[in-house]
Formats: C-alpha cells, structure tokens, sequence
C-alpha cells in the first residue's frame, strides 16, 4: 500500500464482531476512527501520548492504546470496544457487574480503559494478591476514585468467575 | 417521617449508561460540528508584532481564521473578573484573543475552524506569529520584589492585592509567649488536570438560539454570560453541561476564552462549531493552582498552648486574576483549622506572574492553609519536646464552644462560623484507628532493621456549602416516577443517586423510579455552580425542600380525596394511603393524575381524574382551590446562611527509604465528618479520590515552571500523576456531627480527602528523617538533597 | 495533538523496505510498535514526509528464534511475545518496560533501534554483548550494541539502512542476571537503572537512564562496586532534570550498581 499525504484509503475491519468499513486519511488514530468515523464514542481520549489509557480498546484480543494505533494498521484485524462487553440481551458483563456493586467508577471517563484491559486478566484476579492486580491494571490513569473501588471490583468479578 | 433511604449504600445509578460505553461527554456530540483549534503563545512574555495567518488560509478544509482584530464589541473586551474584590484595584483579565501582548505561555492568540481537528491543527502550524519578547518573571518572589519585570506593562508593579486582617491582638499574644519560632512553608504549583479535558460545542437555531454543550462546572453561569454576550434573552440560550470527565474547579467558569470564541464562531459561520482539548493545551490553557509562600511567625507558652499566630504569604495568580482572591482568602480563613486561635493575624499579597492564571482546584486554598497550621503543630511539639497529639488536644476547640467564629472574614463575605464539630473526639478516633499507640513500637522494631518510618498526623476544618442559593424541580409524573431537576451539574459525584435518594423518603417512591437530570438548564435554568463541597448542602437541601412541599400537596390532595386528615396520610413503595387502613390509597401517579383536573381523559390514569372533577363539581367544589397548581410538582430553592465546617484528621505512616530517598505509604488513615450522610458508598469514594489527589500533591505533581516561563512538564509523561501502583488503600472512618444549619444535617465531602494529606506526609517524613520538610511536593531527589545537606 | 501529514506506504518484504529506504533516505521514519513513535508524531515533535508501516511484513516470525548459541528477534516481535522465557535478564527487564498495552505493540528491533538511553533493552543488549544486524539495498551488516548505540536516541544506521534483527547470546551456565530500577512510577523510564550480567568471578554492570548513552562497567568479584561506578561515571556527563539532581542520580548509580551486582552474582552459581 503506498498513500500519499492527505488522500483517503478504505479499509475494513472487524469491531465487536462486526465488519466495518471505513474510508481515512492514514494519519488518522484509531481511536478518532473509532469515537468519529464508526460512531462508537464509548473509548475516551486523555492524552494522545499513550500514558493515561483511557483509549484502551483490544486488537487481536491484546489490550493496546488505541491513540498510538493508526486507523489503517487496524485493517484486518479484531479489535474490540467497551460496546461489545455487554450480553446478547444487553445483561452487564461480570466484570462490569462488578464496577457497579464496587463503586469503581464515578465520573466514568477511565472506566472503557479499565474495563477493556481488566477483560484481558480479570478471571486469574481471584488468586492475586493486591500488588500483583495494582500492577496489571498499571498504566492506566484515574483521577477520581483513587482506585480503590477499580481493585475491589477486578478482584470481586475474578472471585466470581 | 422515616429516613429510609437518607444513609442508606444505594447503588449508583449513573453507572449502567457508564459502564456500557454509553456516557455522553462534550465531544461525544454534534458529530457534524466543524472543529476548532487555536494558536497559542510560544512566549511567556512578548508583544505580538505581526501574526501572518496566510498559510492558514491556503490549507484545504479551513473554514476561517479568527485573531483579535477580527472581534468586535464586547467580544473585544477582556473576559469577566468574575469574583470582584474591594481590595483589587486594578485586576486584570485576558482577551479571548491575544491583543499586542501575550503573558504566558499558552495564551490563546489565533483560532481556526476547519472541517476536522487534524486539518485545524495543520492550519495551526502554518500560522507564523512574530513576537518581540519582553522581560519574563515566573517566580511569586522574583514578582513581588522591588524593581521585578512587570507582568502587565503599564502597572507599576506586579502586585493585585493586598490583604489583611486580624483577630484579636498578635502582639499581645507574642509578647507573652515563652517561645517564638519563624518559619517558611512552600506550597508548590500543581492543577486538578481531570482525564477528560474542557470542551465546548456550540449551534446556533434557525430562529437565533444557542444551544451549547460544554465540560462546565457550571452551567448555568455560562449561561448568564453568554446571554449577555450574545445579546440574547436568557430563555433563548442553554447551556448542557452533559457527562463531565471530572472537574476538580478547574472547569467552573472563568470565562475561558475558548467558551466565548467557539459559540462566536458558530454564530458567524452558521454552522455547529466544537472544540476538544487536548492535553498539551490542558497543561497550558485550563488553570493551575496551589503556589504559595508563608513566611509565619507563632508564639507558644509552654505548655504547646498557642498564643499568637501571624502569617504573611505571597500567593500566585498567575497572568491575570479572573477568580480574584477567593484562594489566599480562603487559606487565610482556614488557617486556624480546629483549633483555638484568639490571637490570629495575616496579610497576604496575590501577585501576577507570568505562568497560567489560577483559580481553584480542589480543596481551593484549604490544603495551603492545612499544610502551614499542621506543620507549624509538629515543628512546634519537636521544639518544645510535646507529643504531638498532645499538643494538638491542648490547642483545640472544644465541642461546647459553637458555634465557634474564628474572627477572620469567610469566602463569601461573611464571617468563619463553624456550626458544629466535635474534634477532640474525632482526634480519639484517628489516634484509636490509626494506632498511634503502638507506633513507637513499630518504630523501634523498624530501626533495628535499618528502616526509618514514620507518622504523622494533619487535622482540617473544611467550609462548605456556601452559597449563593440552588433550587430544584421535583415532579410526579403519571405513571408513578419522579423527575428531579437541578441547574447544578455533576462531574462524577453520584448526584443523580443522592438527589433521588432524598426524594425516595419524602414521597415513599422507589430509588430506582426517580429519575434526576442535572446541569442542563433546559431543565433548570437558575443556579450557581458545583463546587466549594456545596452540592450535598445547597442542592441536596432545596431538592429536599421541593419533595417536602410535593409530598405537602400529596398529602393535602390524597386527605380530599381518600376523605381522611393530610396527617394521617402516608407515603410508601410508591403508593399513597391512610395510617392503619390498608385498603384505602392509591398509586402516586394516579394522585398525580388526579392532581391536575381534566376534561379530557388522555390514557388510564387520566380517566380517573376526569372523573376526579365530575366528582368535584358534583360536591359544588372547585377542581384547583386557591393556592394550589396543576400536578404534583413544586421548585424550591435553598439559600444558606452562610457555610457548614466539616472537619476531620487524617495519620500518614510511612518509610522512607534510605537509599534511594523513595517515600512509600504504610499506613494511611482518614477519619472525616461531613455531618450526616446521605450516602455512605459516594462519600467513601469522594474520600479514595480526594485523598489520591492529596497525596499526589504531597509527592509527585508539581508544574515545573523554568525562569523563562516554560513550562518544563507539559505532558503526563512529565507531570506524574500516581497510578493504582503507587497508591495505598487509605483506611476510612467518619463520624456525624450533624450542621444545626439546614434541614437535613449535611455538611460537604467533595475536597475533604485531599485537604491535610500534603501535611500529614510532610509530617510523616519529616518524623522519619528528624528534618523538618517545610515545602511540598516533596521528590525522592529533593528528599536526598535535604538528607544530605551539610 | 493530531499528527502532520505524511505519505504512507506498507511494504510486504524486506526488500521492498530497502528499496523504500534507497529512495526516501531520512525523509521516511520506520513504523513498528508506534509507542514511541506515535507519541511523537501527536505531539508534532517530527515531522517525516514518510512512514514506512512494517507491520504488514509477510512471513516474519512473531516469537524469538532460539538457535546456535543465539536467541534472535525479528522486527516483528512484540515486547509481550519476549516477556518469558528468551532470556532470564529479558524476564527481568521486561516487567520494567511500560505497561501491558505498550508491551501488546512495541517490538523488541523498535525499541533497541529508538536507542533511547533510559529504556530497558538497549542497555539489555549491551549488558549481554548482543549484536545488531542493519540492512540495505546493497546488503547487511552486523555491529556489537556497543557499536550500535551512538548518542541519545541516535544510532549507527546509514540514511538507508534500517535494523532487520536483534540478537543476544543464549544464556549459559554460570551466569546470574538482574536487573534494579529506579523510576517514580510503575512502568515509567528509568532514572537510573542497571542492568547487571554476572559470571562466578564477574559481572558487568551496565546504567542506564543516567546519561545520554548507557554506561557499561565491567567489576570483578572482589571489587567495590560503589568505587568502581564511581570511577566510572566521573567523566560522564550526568543528567540533571525535573526527576533527579546529577548528585542524586550518581548516588542512585552506585547504589543500584551494588545491589544488581550483588543479586546476579547470587543467581551466578
């Protein structure tokens, strides 16, 4: 593929199940693609700079910062947003269950980030220790709870898995 | 009455729409808006000799360029200084775009609107702006000495006001204390950087209107602004502050410039315009807060008894003063904290510098004040060998003194009265939960090990609630849920739960059938603003006394219509009915029906109240008597006296590592009192997050400004904000002492996590290390410097 | 903070790369993981006409590659693909190197190629004497790290070369590896790090984050080590920021020199 500076490329890829097809610039981040270009505004962005993670979505099943991801290398890949969490009938995932009974969120701008990379670990979270969940919800910011309801829930719905 | 719901851990009910992805914030509207960026200044000081926006205009996709010559009439006028004070003589405020000087950088000097925010940044960088930079001064005391570069050419200095006041006689007080003692304490600058950055989408209707989204705290005073900016009637203008990714304060309104340039924007191109910030412009363009300067001086007997207190701080506004002196104001008043001062005097100078304007961010002026009070408790029980509870308990307040005034002037004018508080027993408390028994012991135990650690303990006395007024809508409907509607806006708070809450006791109604909107003044036009810790209290209050004059018509209605007495009228599970007889009563929404008498029967319920009023005129009676109105319904609105003071104290323990100068938590221990609670789940995470952000400010965030007036950090690689691994879960306790002063008890939470904390870990390490750390942030390389200073 | 225009290409074989890079020389940057990369191209800190995505490379493998005495990283190997079991010093410096959904993207080539003197694997390599293979259109050539890595974010590829794979010795018998870090916060750079390889009578000691390119000491058994990083650094230039005086960071240098050396030394019988 070679693109000149400015010119528009469709690509096409797999979100929450589902093909989307898209027509963008190759400079265009996948989580403007995502939030503008399809519509699903529930990924946030909080810095462009890949330090807080509020754009966290899942690429093959991997959690990746969706800011530091152009649209076009997403092509052909799965990736998956805080939309697809939810059951068929629309029943909150555990883990999101747990968000609500652990009050792990409070203004919820943090909270698509922490949900999307705690899917990747959340079911092993029963068996580790406080440090060891600390540490793999790292890299992820939030300036309102003080994390404490965001432990309590990942260890609760890995309790209950 | 029963309290059933009030205190009750009610599940959110903001979090399903949350947690599904489905929030809507700012950006997340208006899909089709053009988008705006701006141009910012490079300089911190320099007057603008030419900006050549040619290149700009040449990018495909741009739709226009604005600068300063392109506004006219009021929109040419600097922003408002929206809180006046006698003592400012000469504020001063900034354009919405820069005119000839710039005095920081990121001050806003060019905006261009384009088809996308990729191509308005492009157009951004083809702006060339030539600057002929000007002397720059980034220090409050570089500022505030004689001969200093002035921030705003033409004043005769850098000076905005100064202030001072005394309680009682200091000089009185010093000379009869056994020990004086002079110390400097330096609060550093930092900000309340939310995740989601401000934003502010702008439309205008075909007939004229304006309707605009922004990531406010304060709605409905954008609203005012706006109506008069834009010549138009304040029912022609509304303002939607929607899901807010926190605020903090720095999202109350200021004017910001961009909240007036983009509805510009939009009216003059016709079309919806949005602007999203970014976190670069975050750093630069959103205010900042905390730097100040305390030179104090206190004199004690020897008993630790303090008899004389006198403070004089350098405060830093910034480049210009759109809040004006509510922050030094509110240090000064808040000083004294739970103790007993009778001899209390400050004066305080708020400076221009050539940094970004600051205006409150949470705890507003508190935590400066706590850290100076704190530090100077312990320095003083490490001079005069006193434990330092000891010498707390001997210098408090008691409970048989309030309401208690401290004898300085309030924030809103009027003067600091604490209603209520009980602090010798919330000392017990911390000193029981914390351990502080068996710290010595811990302490001993660590040292033989070769760790150092510490503990120490930081006490506050928050005001809260203040005013103006907010009011409230409550409304049954018909189908038996109630609508709540307040002008006040959240940003994470849980307001929607509480609110409902409040309403679920008076009207008997189900939690989870009330819906409440907030911040939208399409639903309630008239309010302040959410910040001060004064939801709960001014909100929360006039949303009580709405469902009281609800559940009043109810009671009055059901009595006419159930043949009973209004007193023998109760509430429950949504119904309404009469004491000890079961079988009488009627669903809510079927009384709210009846409520507003038809004609013309709509539906099921209405049928019965069409023939409510058959009924009615049968018995010759007339449908709506005197004094009542349609429905069930009611707006209230509630006014304060003046604020609430909650208070409480927290205990640090901590380590310092000796080797690497690390500071980590062992220990932390928080005991608070908002008054009542309403609900204990909101309060618990208000105080996670307030006590995240304070220990933050203790250790890690600081805006490193150089002399140049760069800001060295503009970006979270560089401004460290703590993740979930650097974070200790803090151990909570409260205790209800509930305000005399409004109907339901409460008093505040919002800042009182991060008050103390920045003192209590100041004094934590200092009883470490036995080294007084007199300035916060504190880094592990500071720590270092300190340790092994000659 | 949107990034600059630039031309985009995705080129399917190694050799389509070199051709790329004969035509374009500096005007084109390479994309792999992006995380260090995209950050500054948002931040408009560079702006490169064109980026060469190798992420659509065909046939390349996505796991190290164990064999003849070497352990090899293609330049599509992501640093959570190398997180177990390459190397026992790679276990340990991995947990140091971001966060999850940087490790899902960054590649192990990347980062040693953006040679950034406070990351973790540049100064892994040099630590394990690895080797770095550039190529071009006119062919490969292999350097020692130490050749490699030429100033902060600066190393020794040619206009039109660009690096095709990483490779470290198989660990051996005998050997003992840690690594000590220094950041602020979980995951952050480091203010100073070590990274120590120690053999029964040796260990060599490599810092980084301290300095524009990492500094590699070499201690024997019965050395002070405290001395002997401080004989060192004293000509080093050390940095002095936001984050760390010069003095602290020299303190920090010798105390973590010390204690890395010590915990590998342990893990070398």
């Amino acid at each position: 593929m070679d693109v000149g500076p400015g010119d528009r490329v469709a690509i096409s890829l797999t979100v929450n199940g589902v093909q989307r097809d898209v027509e963008v610039e190759t400079r265009r981040l996948l989580s403007d693609a995502l939030r503008h270009d399809l519509g699903l505004t529930g990924t946030h962005v909080g810095c462009e700079h890949g330090v807080c993670g509020c754009c966290t979505v899942l690429v093959d099943d991997r959690p990746v910062r969706s800011c530091l991801m152009f649209a076009v290398q997403a092509a052909g890949h799965e990736v998956k947003t805080v939309e697809g969490l939810a059951g068929p009938d629309g029943e909150l995932s555990p883990l999101q269950q747990a968000f609500k009974e652990h009050h792990g969120l409070q203004c919820g701008f943090c909270t698509p980030g922490f949900l999307m990379l705690a899917s990747t670990f959340y079911e092993r979270a029963g068996e580790m220790s406080d440090k060891e969940i600390r540490e793999a919800l790292g890299g992820q910011l939030c300036r309102c709870t003080g994390y404490v309801g965001i432990v309590n829930a990942v260890r609760a719905a890995g309790k209950s898995a | 009455m029963t309290t059933r719901m009030f205190g009750e851990r009610v599940e959110r009910h903001e979090d399903d729409r949350l947690l599904r992805g489905q929030g809507r914030y700012t950006d997340d509207f208006e899909a089709d808006a053009a988008h705006a960026a701006f141009v910012r200044s490079h300089h911190a000081h320099a007057r603008i000799v030419d900006i050549d926006v040619t290149g700009a205009l040449d990018v495909d996709g741009v739709y226009a360029v604005y600068t300063y010559d392109d506004l006219d009439g009021k929109f040419a006028e600097p922003l408002p200084l929206i809180i006046p004070h006698e003592a400012i003589a000469d504020g001063r405020t900034q354009y919405a775009l820069a005119r000839d000087e710039v005095r920081y950088v990121g001050e806003t000097i060019a905006m261009i609107v384009a088809r996308d925010r990729y191509i308005a940044e492009d157009a951004a960088d083809a702006i060339v702006v030539q600057y002929e930079p000007l002397p720059v001064v980034a220090d409050i005391e570089v500022a505030a000495a004689p001969g200093a570069p002035v921030v705003h050419t033409g004043r005769a200095d850098n000076v905005i006001a100064r202030v001072a006041e005394e309680h009682g006689d200091a000089d009185a007080g010093f000379a009869k204390a056994a020990h004086t003692f002079e110390w400097r304490f330096d609060i550093e600058r930092s900000a309340a950087t939310p995740l989601e950055g401000r934003g502010v989408v702008a439309r205008f209707g075909e007939d004229g209107s304006l309707l605009v989204h922004d990531s406010t705290q304060a709605p409905t005073g954008i609203r005012n602004g706006l109506s008069r900016l834009f010549d138009l009637d304040l029912d022609r203008v509304n303002v939607v502050a929607p899901d807010v990714g926190g605020g903090f304060g720095v999202k109350v309104i200021q004017f910001y410039p961009e909240e007036v340039m983009v509805p510009l924007a939009a009216r003059r191109l016709g079309m919806a315009v949005k602007w999203t910030e970014d976190r670069r412009e975050h750093f630069i363009g959103s205010t900042h807060e905390r730097k100040q300067v305390h030179h104090v001086r206190v004199g004690a007997d020897e008993e630790g008894r303090i008899l004389a207190l006198e403070t004089s701080f350098l405060h830093d506004s910034g480049a210009y003063c759109p809040y004006g002196l509510i922050i030094p104001i509110i240090s000064a008043a808040q000083l004294p904290g739970p103790y007993r001062l009778d001899n209390y005097r400050y004066d305080f100078t708020a400076l221009f510098t050539n940094c970004v304007a600051t205006s409150p961010y949470r705890g507003a002026g508190r935590p400066h004040g706590a850290f100076v009070m704190e530090r100077v408790m312990d320095r003083l029980a490490v001079e005069l060998k006193l434990d330092r509870a000891e010498i707390r308990r001997r210098n408090l307040i008691q409970p048989d003194e309030f309401p208690y005034d401290v004898g300085v002037t309030f924030q809103d004018g009027g003067p600091t009265v604490y209603d209520s508080g009980d602090y010798p027993m919330g000392l017990a408390r911390l000193l029981e939960e914390a351990d502080y028994e068996g710290f010595e012991k811990r302490r001993r135990s660590a040292k033989r090990k070769g760790r150092r650690i510490g503990l120490g303990i930081a006490a506050y006395v928050e005001g809260t609630g203040i005013g103006p007024y907010e009011g409230a809508a409550v409304n049954v409907q018909v189908d038996g849920t109630v609508t709540v509607a307040t002008g006040l806006s959240s940003q994470g708070q849980g307001h929607q739960t509480i609110f409902a809450q409040i309403v679920a006791d008076q009207l008997g109604v189900p939690v989870d059938r009330i819906r409440v909107r907030t911040g939208d003044t399409r639903g309630f036009g008239w309010g302040v603003g959410t910040f001060a810790s004064r939801t709960a209290v001014v909100s929360g209050n006039a949303v009580h006394k709405a469902a009281v004059a609800v559940r009043a018509q109810a009671a009055e209605l059901a009595a006419r219509v159930l043949e009973a007495d209004p007193e023998d009228i109760e509430f429950e599970d949504g119904r309404v009915g009469v004491v000890g007889s079961p079988a009488q009563g009627l669903p809510i929404g079927q009384l709210a029906a009846i409520a507003n008498p038809l004609r013309y029967a709509f539906g099921e319920e209405s049928a019965e109240a069409a023939l409510y009023t058959r009924r009615v005129y049968a018995s010759q009676e007339v449908p709506l008597p005197d004094g009542t109105t349609p429905g069930l319904n009611a707006t209230e609105y509630y006014s304060p006296a003046s604020g609430v003071f909650g208070f409480g104290m927290h205990a640090a323990e901590v380590e310092v590592d000796l080797a690497t100068c690390e500071v980590r938590i062992l220990r932390y221990t928080v005991g608070h009192d908002c008054g009542r609670v309403i609900n204990p789940i909101i309060v618990e995470g208000q105080m996670y997050g307030g006590v995240a952000q304070g220990i933050g400010g203790a250790l890690y965030e600081r805006m490193a400004y150089d002399e140049d007036g760069q800001l060295l950090n503009a970006s979270f690689m560089d401004f460290l904000m703590p993740y979930a691994t650097e974070l200790p879960e803090p151990a909570l306790f409260h205790t209800e002492t509930p305000s005399p002063n409004n109907a339901l008890g409460v008093k505040g939470v919002g800042e009182a996590g991060t008050i103390p904390v920045a003192a209590a870990i100041a004094n934590a390490i200092s009883d470490a290390i036995g080294r007084p750390i007199d300035k916060m942030p504190i880094s592990p390389s500071e720590l270092f410097d300190l340790i092994h200073a000659a | 903070m949107k990034p600059p225009p630039f031309a985009y290409h995705r080129p399917e074989s190694r050799e389509a790369v070199d051709r790329l890079l004969a035509e374009l020389g500096d005007e084109a940057k390479i994309l792999a993981g992006g995380q260090s990369l995209i950050p500054i191209l948002n931040m408009r800190l560079s702006s490169p006409a064109h980026l060469i995505d190798i992420n659509g490379l065909a046939g390349e493998a996505r796991e190290p590659v164990h064999d003849d005495g070497a352990v090899r990283f293609g330049p599509l190997v992501r640093h959570a693909d190398a997180e177990h079991g390459a190397h026992p010093l790679l276990d340990a410096a991995m947990e140091f190197v971001g966060h999850p959904a940087i490790r899902s993207r960054g590649t192990v080539v990347g980062s040693v190629a953006h040679a950034d003197p406070a990351a973790e694997l540049p100064a892994a390599l040099l630590a394990l004497a690895g080797e770095v293979r550039l190529r071009c259109a006119n062919g490969s050539r292999t350097l020692s790290a130490h050749e490699f890595f030429v100033g902060a974010l600066e190393n020794a590829c040619g206009g039109d070369e660009w690096v095709e794979e990483v490779s470290i010795p198989t660990a051996e018998e005998g050997t003992g590896y840690a690594v000590e870090e220094f950041a602020r916060r979980h995951g952050d750079y480091a203010i100073c790090g070590v990274m120590a390889a120690a053999r029964t009578d040796s260990v060599r000691l490599v810092h980084f984050g301290i300095a524009s390119l990492p500094i590699v000491t070499d201690v024997s058994a019965d050395d002070d080590v405290r001395a002997r990083v401080r004989e060192a650094l004293t000509d080093v230039e050390v940095a002095d920021d936001l984050h760390g005086t010069e003095r602290y960071r020299r303190h920090l240098a010798e105390v973590l020199g010390e204690r890395a050396a010590a915990r590998a030394a342990v893990r070398a019988v």
